[in-house]
Parts: structure tokens; sequence; C-alpha cells
């Protein structure tokens, strides 16, 4: 839909299991505008995962439409899923899930070079995102050699030079100590303040209350919504 | 893409190295044996004498008892006794034939300083070397008188005239064999048709005689048989009577240049036979045969089916090896599904993680190549020291050989790759995003 980042409409999504079947999405609608931060709260096993998996178009949902940029996501195969996730959206994971074997530069170059986007360019951006994560000076340090707040910065850095239309963080301070999780968390609000469309899954209601609007998600359905910007 | 999949491939295999090492060793192995293997049936399979293997023939008497037939195929004996021998070379109805057998003596460089030493010897007629295309550094065959005078002549092998004058040109010179003086009438160039077709007793790819004489030389100097006697009945006492008896210890070999040629010469034979029949030898039913080099070696050899054999030994080892390599690719793939799912959930298409593992598993077939190779080479040396070092030179390690390693090396693994690379790249990411 134009104007939107992203349009879901009555998406369900349910799991077999033998014979039992479990509903993780039950009719969630739910639209993102362009510029938004939003966070999805709820407990565990309320559905929060599997919306921030399809929402990143890493799993098919089984019943109802999305939208993502204003691109009808439905119809797309594999490829074609891949090829729009690569384009439109960075993932921030509560694990980091750097590769520890690359360098700093060498993971937050993974998206680019399953762009084409050619060598100089890519040596531009990765260092223009790390520099503003705060990490310029550590372009060929392992994972190994930071801290888990660094870690942090790093994936968000990943996330953020292919320029995606939308950032999905999953949990993004769920390993971190508190005083590094603020700082982390004024990251992805100054990111919001420059622009960024964000999509937070957070347990945390502290960290909700950092978003612009939260919803919280219970048994797979959208329980409440609430703006506050 | 290609070199960051290379780069990518370096850091994976740097790694896992233990892992790495197996599998690169498990294809090296692989491509190691059935390269050994597949030399050995090249060297095996080959033609000994394309221009003559179609109009030389191995011919056979069944003189055999009459209660039981020759165990070997076809029923007759692969050797002639001395009295058909000695008749066929007599009546000479082939354009060339030739008796021959193997000997061995103790020969004796000129003057007073030198040394004996033993050689292999083989009794035969002049024909010989004309039949089987002997090449001479040196003079030449003897003929025909000195086969039938059975004069005191020789022909040596580069390395008997290496030892016994220095590699000079020794044509006209003497030596003593056992205790009699010959005459070196020629010195034959390196010549080692393999196999070795016209008599594989004592091995197929051992180099032929070192010295050479006339069969009725040999006779007259009671030089001893070195090659297979088998008789059916005994013959008595004596070198006379081992000459009239029924056994067989002969090779002969007849070139006929045309089917006419071939035709009449085993009516030749079926008629010598029948005259034999009517003195009270040959009770068994006509059996004469006339096999050319091709059906010799089959016969004699078992050609194909060894060859086949050596090959299907060789493809097996390989396989088992390919079998181990998957083994250890899929679990290393496997070990690394967190990072397949990231690539995807950063917009890698699994066209390109195929193409990522394809790379390293190349990486791995082209290292396990270089290292087969390397093997390939040790196995070859192994062979040669089994065949005590004689074969050496047959078994040389072409240009072309290498590169069918390498391509095999790199195919191969690709092969065992495939399905791992596949299992790999197919990773649902949603769930293992979560985990890690």
């Amino acid at each position: 839909m134009p104007g939107s980042i992203l349009e879901m409409r009555s998406v369900a999504k349910a799991y077999q299991a033998d014979v039992v079947q479990t509903h993780a999405l039950r009719d969630v609608s739910l639209t993102v505008e362009e510029g938004e931060f939003l966070a999805v709260a709820g407990p565990s096993g309320s559905g929060k995962t599997t919306f921030l998996n399809i929402a990143g178009l890493l799993e098919t949902f089984d019943a109802g439409t999305y939208w993502l940029d204003g691109a009808d996501v439905a119809g797309l195969n594999d490829n074609g899923r891949s090829r729009l996730r690569g384009e439109k959206i960075g993932f921030v994971f509560q694990g980091f899930n750097l590769i520890p074997e690359l360098d700093v530069f060498d993971n937050v170059d993974v998206p680019l070079r399953y762009r084409g986007v050619k060598r100089t360019e890519r040596k531009r951006r990765v260092a223009e995102v790390l520099d503003v994560v705060g990490l310029g000076g550590r372009l060929r340090h392992l994972p190994a050699q930071l801290s888990g707040g660094q870690q942090q910065r790093v994936a968000i850095a990943r996330a953020l030079v292919g320029e995606p239309r939308l950032l999905l963080a999953d949990e993004p301070t769920g390993n971190l100590d508190s005083a590094t999780a603020a700082g982390v968390l004024e990251l992805l609000k100054g990111l919001h303040q420059r622009g960024a469309t964000i999509i937070m899954v957070t347990h945390d209601a502290t960290l909700a209350a950092a978003a612009d609007r939260a919803i919280e998600l219970a048994d797979g359905r959208v329980a409440t919504g609430e703006t506050r910007a | 893409m290609f070199a960051y999949y290379l780069r990518l491939a370096a850091v994976s295999l740097r790694g896992s190295p233990l892992v790495s090492a197996l599998m690169v060793c498990a294809v090296a192995i692989g491509i190691g044996a059935c390269m050994t293997f597949v030399n050995v049936a090249t060297i095996l399979g080959q033609d000994p004498i394309p221009s003559k293997s179609d109009i030389l023939f191995a011919v056979q008497l069944d003189n055999w008892d009459a209660n039981q037939p020759f165990p070997t195929e076809g029923g007759a004996p692969t050797q002639l006794t001395y009295l058909d021998a000695t008749a066929l070379m007599r009546d000479r109805r082939a354009h060339r034939q030739v008796a021959m057998a193997q000997s061995g003596f103790v020969v004796l460089p000129e003057g007073e300083h030198g040394r004996p030493f033993e050689v292999r010897g083989r009794a035969t007629y002049g024909d010989f070397f004309a039949m089987f295309e002997v090449p001479f550094l040196f003079g030449s065959g003897w003929d025909r008188a000195a086969d039938e005078s059975a004069e005191r002549v020789a022909v040596l092998s580069r390395q008997t005239n290496d030892r016994l004058f220095g590699g000079e040109d020794s044509v006209g010179r003497h030596f003593t064999l056992q205790a009699t003086t010959f005459r070196v009438v020629g010195v034959i160039d390196d010549w080692q048709p393999v196999p070795r077709f016209y008599d594989p007793v004592g091995g197929v790819v051992t180099a032929p005689a070192d010295v050479f004489l006339p069969f009725e030389t040999a006779l007259a100097e009671r030089l001893p048989t070195h090659g297979n006697i088998n008789c059916f009945k005994p013959f008595g006492d004596g070198h006379e009577a081992f000459l009239a008896s029924e056994c067989v210890w002969i090779q002969f070999w007849a070139e006929l240049p045309s089917a006419k040629a071939r035709d009449e010469y085993l009516a030749y034979l079926n008629s010598y036979v029948a005259e034999q029949k009517r003195l009270g030898r040959f009770e068994r039913p006509l059996n004469n045969r006339l096999r050319d080099v091709h059906q010799w070696i089959e016969e004699r050899l078992g050609g194909i089916r060894v060859i086949g054999l050596l090959l299907a030994v060789g493809v097996m080892v390989l396989c088992v090896c390919l079998l181990n390599t998957v083994g250890l690719l899929l679990a290393k793939f496997l070990g690394k599904a967190p990072e397949v799912a990231l690539r995807r959930a950063l917009g890698a298409r699994k066209r390109a993680l195929v193409a990522q593992h394809l790379v390293e598993t190349g990486c791995i077939g082209l290292l396990g190549g270089a290292l087969g190779i390397g093997l390939t080479w040790l196995g070859l040396r192994g062979i040669d020291a089994l065949f005590g070092g004689q074969i050496g030179e047959l078994l040389t390690f072409r240009p072309n050989m290498v590169a069918i390693a390498a391509l095999l090396a790199v195919a191969s693994a690709l092969a065992a790759g495939f399905y791992p690379t596949w299992r790999a790249s197919s990773i649902a990411p949603a769930a293992l995003l979560k985990t890690q």
C-alpha cells in the first residue's frame, strides 16, 4: 500500500507438530508508516518472533496479505523474498549473529556483497556506518575482541549498511547489561530521529516505552495498541 | 563474487583445520589409488605391438592326455613339445616363425679381470627379432645358417652390453657363456613390450632377456630351461628322453600376414597333427589353435577382465573416500547452519550459498588432487618396486594424467559436496537465527 512501509491484513500462521496445531499468529493486522518506531511487546510464546520472521520475510504465512514497501509479499518465491529482504530490510538480532571468523569490516560488508555493490562504494559505506555506531577505529577487530555492546553496534551497522527501508530488531538489548543496553537504545533512537523506520520486538516494558508506538501480542493476536508520539 | 567465495573458503578451511585436513586426505587417497590403478590398467591394456598384433599368432597343438584336457581356456596346451616345435620349424610354412624358451646362465666378460654374473637368457630363432620388431643399437640378429648349425652367437640387451663391454659397439667381440665362447652379432636397444605377450611366464611387465642365442645352440650347450614345463605322463631319464617326451615347454609364434595365410597354416597344423595321430600321438580330438596377440593376451592374462578389475578397484576406493568426504562435508556444512541462516537473512539467495559452498568444496578437491598426484607418484613407485624396479619408465606419470587427476579430484569433490551443499543452502533461517 502506498505510503506504508509495512501493511499486514489478517495475517495468520500455524505450526503443525504431529497431531498438534499451534497458532502462532491469528488475524494480525498492522500498518507501520515510514519513519515510525514501533515496539512489539508480549510475553514468551505470544508470537513476537513469528511476527518478526514474517515481517522480515524469513518465514511465509498461511493466510492474509502483507505488503512491504508497496510490494505484495504473498506471491514471491524464495529468490524474490531474498532479493526483497536484502534490499528493504535490516536485521538486528538479540544474539548479535556476527560471523566469528570475519573481522568487523567484513561482517558489516556481508549484505552489500549480495547486492553486488562495487568495492569502492562498499568501503565507503561500511566506514560510514561504523562511524555512525562509533566503531570507526575497529575495522579489523574480530568479534571476539569486542565487548557485547560493541558487537551489537557492529550488528546495527551491518543492518544499516544496505540503507534498508525497515530495520527489524529482535530483543536488541536482551544480551546486554543495563548500561550497555541504554547505549544501544540511544543509538536506535538516534537512528529513528534521522528517519529510520524501526520495528523492535521486546518483552521489556522500558524498552517498549522508548518507541513512538507499542503494540502487545498475546496468543498470536494484537491485544492492545498505543501511540505516544 | 568468485574471489569473495574463495576468501570465505580459505577462512572456513582454516577455521576447522582438522576436518579440512581429513577431507583433503580422503580426496587425495581416493585420487591417488584411482589414478594408480588407472595408470597400471592403461599400461596393461595397451597393444604391445600395434603394427602386427593381428598377424602374429601363438600356435597351440593339443597333444594332451586323452582322459583330461589341458587346464586352460580352449583346453589346448599353451606351449609345444620339442618334437612338434622343431617339426614346425623345419617345415617353415609361415612367413616367419619362432620356437623359444627361457633360460638362465652365467656370462663372463672378455679378458682376465671380468667378473662372472648371472643373466636371463632366451633361446630362440633368428626370425625372433624381425617378427617382434626388436630395435637394434648395434649389429642385427643371426641368420638361418646360424640356427641350423647351432652357432655360438648371441644378441645382447643394452644393459648386458654395458656390463660386458662398457656400452661399446661389441659386434664381433666375444664373451664366455658358461664355459663356451660366444660371438656378439647384435645389441638391442631399449625394448620392452608390455604386456610381455610372447611369453608371459615370469611376469607380464618384466624386461626381455639379457642374452638371446640360437635355440639349437642352447640345446647343444645343455642350458637349463627356466620357463614352465608341463607333462602329463612320465618320460624316462635323461636329456634325450625329455626332448622326445610329450612335455610342453616351448613357446611357438607364427607371422601370418593374411587371412589366407592363416587358413593355410591352420590346415597345415591339422594335417601335421593328423599325421602324428597315425603315429599314435595326439589322442585328443583335433584342437589346434591360432591366437592373435589380442586373443592371446585375453586368454592368458585375462586381458580385459584384469583391466576391468583394476579400474573397478580404483573407482571403488575413490567412491569409499568420497563417501567419507560426503560425511565430513555434511557435518561441516550443517555445523555452519547458523551462518547460512544469517547470510540468508542478510539477502543471500540460495544459489549464492550453493556457489559459496561449492567453491569451498572445489578448493578441497584441488588440494586433495594436488596431494593425490603426489600419492599417485608414490603408488606407481611402489608398484615399480613390486616388479623389482623394472617398469619405472613405463609408469611415468604423464602430464595428461596430472590434468585428469586434477579434474577428477575437483569433479569428485564437487559430486561429494553437492548433497551437503544442497542441505546447507536449504536451511530455513528463521529457527536458527533466534538460537544463535
